[in-house]
């Protein structure tokens, strides 16, 4: 099994719905995908995408309609397997009447330690997920972020070679946020191999090998973060000051988006050389012209954007 | 076995921190208020009350915790999601579903034996000594708590797929209904129907049978209870539980979380 620490095929999930749950709504697609081992992957997606669904699968809390995945080589219904992966839920909820100190102990019964190697470790999560002063607390006077922070020292305790977060940096401070950033960074350094869920591209584009786009429970791209966007410039973008009220050149200055005093205007490369002059024509002072890169977040819209419109027109055909 | 222990020590803790065993108190407080009053009445009925009183109390309060906890022993980690941290180590369904059975069933042990130290004290009050007879109340002791492990199993049960609301329901239903399986079974309806008649009949061998675990009279009057009925109540609640936990398991592990 060289390569793949996850490997999922044709994973497909149905929920049940309605009277008597005789309906089904679909979730999840026929996900095919793979994880190389010892690299960070991002999950993308809007709400209710499938990322959650993906996830739960794969740690096995719920069971897929059609498909199979693997982690390290063995099926996900291995149980044994579960000592070396990490998960952490999407908005984790504890036992409200331990203490963090209590709980990490708990979940340490679950792998093969000792009891000295259980308290060291505890010790030192609590203290990389910056709770050694609350660790005496008990969890019902957590805040949601702190509670994210026990969710994820409980992940990475037992030192597991696959680590799988679902929305890591949700209910976090900035600090926390960049201390989530420096865990899975760590983790890679480690040679773990990491998927996360996110929707905060920043994130994903800073910490990812690559990700994954998941849209209406499809996959929709898969790539490293620079290469599924596409290089390619997407146009240019023409900053401008005007003299006069510019009614010369009324057409295009109305096409520009106006902040304060400074006008934006989005052009093709084609278009770019007829709007300068029309623009200093009409007496515009140029600022300046500069290259509009694709983001993630505009990969991101169009695929939204084209999800909804077919939705639409399916609706409209009635089919 | 060393993953359900850790369930069951959890579920202990969470019981004794949910202030649980402070019912021993209200339990003290009768038995106290009982000895002082039955102080009037002559010798042998003052001990009989005692310890029908007693042995009620202390079936009653039980019960009532392996009921009202037990309902809520799976799905409330499935409310609250306490579960799915939990279910990703490596952990089989079935071992959390036995640790929570073993951690109320101990809490239910823990709690029954401190009231029947108090029941014991209470009669040496007003005795002034204890007998070998008393030595039935033991037995009628351990009678309570293999009735009250069956009743975990099947609130336990309940507690896999439905809400406690519901499942207090189910349980206190099969509960009562298990208090008159003999009755089932002897029972002539005013028209005799013989179908009906044997649809009873074959409810109540599959009902579990809670009138053999009631040994109050014997033992509050001091009479010995056969060995036999304390080998068969045993198998039998260790039997039924089993299923029980069995079907649990079964129904649980193909369970999909929300
Ligand atoms: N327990 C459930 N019962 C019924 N439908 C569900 C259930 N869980 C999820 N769904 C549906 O499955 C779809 C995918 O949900 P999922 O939670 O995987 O989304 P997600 O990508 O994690 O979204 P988010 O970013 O909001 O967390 C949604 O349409 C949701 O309505
Ligand atoms: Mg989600």
């Amino acid at each position: 099994m060289p390569g793949a620490a996850i490997q999922i095929e044709n994973l497909t999930k149905d929920y049940p719905f309605g009277f008597l749950h005789l309906k089904k709504k679909r979730s999840l697609e026929g996900l095919t995908m793979e994880v190389e081992s010892g690299e960070v992957f991002g999950f993308l997606g809007p709400n209710g995408a499938g990322k959650s669904t993906t996830i739960k699968l794969l740690v096995g809390l719920i069971f897929p309609e059609a498909g199979t995945a693997r982690i390290l080589g063995k099926p996900i219904t291995d149980i044994e397997m579960h000592g070396d992966i990490g998960y952490l839920p999407e908005q984790p909820y504890f036992y409200d009447y331990l203490t963090a100190a209590e709980v990490l102990d708990y979940f340490a019964r679950f792998h093969n330690l000792t009891a000295a190697d259980r308290g060291e470790r505890v010790e030192r999560m609590l203290k990389k997920v910056g709770l050694e002063t609350a660790r005496k607390i008990q969890l019902r006077k957590y805040s949601k972020g702190m509670l994210q922070r026990v969710g994820l020292a409980q992940a990475i305790l037992h030192d597991p070679k696959v680590v799988i977060l679902d929305e890591p940096m949700s209910g976090l401070d900035p600090i926390g946020r960049r201390e989530v950033r420096d865990i899975i960074l760590e983790l890679k350094r480690e040679g773990k191999t990491v998927l996360f869920s996110t929707h905060i591209l920043s994130d994903a584009e800073m910490l990812c090998d690559r990700v994954g786009v998941i849209v209406g429970g499809k996959l929709r791209g898969i790539g490293a973060p620079g290469e599924i966007v596409g290089m390619k410039a997407q146009g240019m973008e023409i900053l401008f000051e005007l003299a006069g009220d510019g009614r010369n050149a009324a057409a295009i200055i109305g096409k520009a988006t106006k902040t304060g005093d400074r006008y934006r205007l989005q052009v093709s490369e084609q278009e770019l050389f007829a709007a300068l002059e029309q623009l200093q024509g009409a007496g515009a002072k140029i600022l300046s012209v500069a290259q509009i890169k694709a983001s993630l977040e505009d990969y991101f819209m169009n695929l939204i954007e084209a999800d909804r419109a077919q939705a639409a027109a399916v609706e409209v055909s009635g089919t | 076995m060393r993953r359900a222990g850790a369930v069951a020590l959890n579920t202990f803790r969470e019981a004794v921190r949910d202030r649980v065993l402070y019912n021993l108190v209200f339990f003290a407080l009768l038995m106290m208020a009982a000895a002082i009053f039955v102080g009037g009445i002559s010798i042998g009925i003052e001990e009989m009350v005692i310890k029908s009183l007693g042995l009620s109390a202390i079936s009653v309060i039980g019960l009532l915790i392996a009921v009202f906890i037990g309902v809520g022993l799976v799905y409330k980690e499935m409310e609250k999601r306490t579960l799915y941290a939990l279910l990703a180590k490596p952990v089989r369904r079935w071992e959390f579903l036995l640790g929570k059975f073993g951690g109320l069933v101990l809490t239910l042990a823990v709690n029954t034996l401190a009231m029947a130290a108090g029941l014991f004290l209470a009669l040496l009050y007003v005795k002034h000594r204890l007998e070998s007879a008393d030595g039935v109340l033991l037995i009628a002791v351990y009678f309570i708590l293999l009735k009250l492990m069956l009743v975990v199993a099947l609130a336990l049960l309940f507690s896999c797929y439905t809400t406690p609301l519901l499942a207090i329901l189910y349980t206190s239903a099969l509960y009562i209904a298990g208090l008159f399986v003999e009755e089932m079974r002897t029972f002539h309806f005013a028209a005799p129907n013989p179908a009906m008649e044997a649809l009873l009949r074959g409810l109540s061998y599959l009902l579990p049978n809670f009138e053999n675990f009631n040994v109050m009279a014997a033992a509050a009057h001091g009479r010995a209870i056969p060995g036999a009925l304390i080998i068969e109540n045993t198998a039998y609640s260790a039997l039924y539980s089993g299923i029980v936990l069995f079907v649990a398991a079964a129904v649980f592990s193909r369970r999909n979380l929300k």
